[in-house]
């Protein structure tokens, strides 16, 4: 067995997952925090403020990266459906149910913000063009994971039924992407592009950058305490578990 | 990998392949349905619905923007690039209506070919900067065209 199939194997165990995850999981918050905070301050009190919108284009700083989170984090949550599915992992299955509402959370986040900025810009809270349309339909995709998950009794039957829907809503995520592409939507095109220039000016560009970096730590640690506390009552019955909350019983 | 997993993760291929097949074919029947507007490209080949409520999207045109003295009434022209078409409103604009920005209008096309809005949004661009930018952009540009 080569070293990353191994490191899959322990760490699919629970006993070490939840050993490192709570070891890793302060960390991943102290980070997110520090880099939230320092992107806060340079994009609401140091960038400039738009040309042709004022100071109602910080919204920017919030909206873009977690509007980035929405995709990356219904993405990851599908990868681990499939593999929960095909593999039967257990921690792929906790680590889906975990993840979806901390992305819904992230896409509603991305609704409001967008709303508001709305408004003043383009004179209105919302369309129905396809951008906003897909994104709302991510967000009730969120919605549907989290339901058929808690409307199955047996947790692993939930989980997988979780996961194929998770998978089957994939297909909304290229969607919501070129959507500005593809057809005429009121919502603008892409400001930010990993291949070819921007077209927001560097000094604009670097606190949602930063942003980008605190949303996705912060994301790291949320489904670390979430899945934590799945492992936990997974397994509360075993030897491990039981040293655990005793251990802690007598040193406090 | 063993068989029963071999056939599981063609069973999940198989599902996205299909879901993903059956979308498309639906966005690409819907394609009319789900453009939000219509350039007056579209309008003029006499795509857009008549007597029907639609939307209108482009550039306002430059130097085109009247306003009426006594009323709330505007006249602009929203072009992109291509073909024109006027356009008039009775109501306030959005702040970041402006000549040479994108707006999209929601009306119904007059006989006369004017198209009389009842609603009108500021369509945002995908460019960002501040003043100082778009100022030295602004300054270069009326160089170039002096020189």
């Amino acid at each position: 067995m080569n070293t990353l199939t191994l490191w899959f194997h322990k760490m699919g165990s629970p006993p070490t997952f939840y050993r490192v995850a709570s070891r890793i999981e302060p960390w991943l918050f102290a980070t997110a925090l520090l880099s939230a905070a320092v992107g806060l301050y340079l994009g609401l009190f140091r960038a400039p403020a738009d040309y042709l919108q004022g100071e109602s284009a910080r919204i920017l700083y919030i909206h873009v990266p977690c509007a980035w989170m929405s995709l990356f984090v219904y993405a990851f949550m599908a990868l681990n459906g499939a593999i929960a599915i095909v593999w039967r992992i257990k921690l792929s299955e906790q680590l889906v149910v975990a993840a979806a509402p901390i992305g819904a959370a992230f896409t509603a986040i991305t609704l409001v913000t967008g709303a508001l900025w709305g408004k003043p810009t383009w004179g209105t809270y919302w369309v129905w063009d396809a951008r906003l349309t897909s994104e709302l339909v991510l967000l009730f995709l969120y919605f549907g994971v989290i339901g058929l998950e808690r409307a199955i009794e047996d947790r692993r039957k939930a989980a997988r039924a979780a996961s194929l829907l998770a998978i089957v809503g994939v297909v909304n995520l290229p969607i919501i992407h070129f959507s500005v592409k593809w057809w005429n939507t009121l919502h603008q095109g892409e400001s930010i592009k990993l291949i070819g220039k921007s077209t927001v000016d560097p000094s604009m560009l670097w606190p949602i950058l930063i942003m980008a970096v605190a949303t996705k730590l912060y994301f790291g640690g949320a489904l670390l305490a979430r899945t934590r506390i799945a492992v936990l009552a997974q397994e509360s019955g075993k030897e491990w578990v039981r040293e655990l909350v005793l251990g802690k019983e007598r040193n406090s | 990998m063993n068989p029963t997993r071999k056939r599981r993760l063609w069973l999940v291929a198989l599902v996205l392949a299909a879901v993903g097949g059956a979308t498309a074919l639906a966005l690409a029947a819907l394609n009319q349905n789900v453009q939000h507007f219509y350039s007056p490209s579209d309008v003029a080949a006499g795509q857009a619905p008549d007597a029907r409520l639609f939307r209108v999207g482009g550039l306002v045109e430059e130097k085109s923007v009247v306003r009426a003295t006594d009323s709330l009434r505007v006249r602009f022209v929203v072009t992109d690039r291509f073909k024109t078409l006027p356009v008039e409103y009775t109501g306030i604009l959005p702040d970041l209506f402006r000549e040479g920005q994108s707006v999209v209008a929601t009306g119904t096309l007059r006989d006369d070919g004017t198209f009389v809005a009842s609603e009108v949004l500021a369509k945002h661009d995908e460019n960002y900067m501040p003043r100082e930018v778009a100022d030295a952009i602004a300054r270069a540009k009326a160089q170039k065209e002096k020189g």
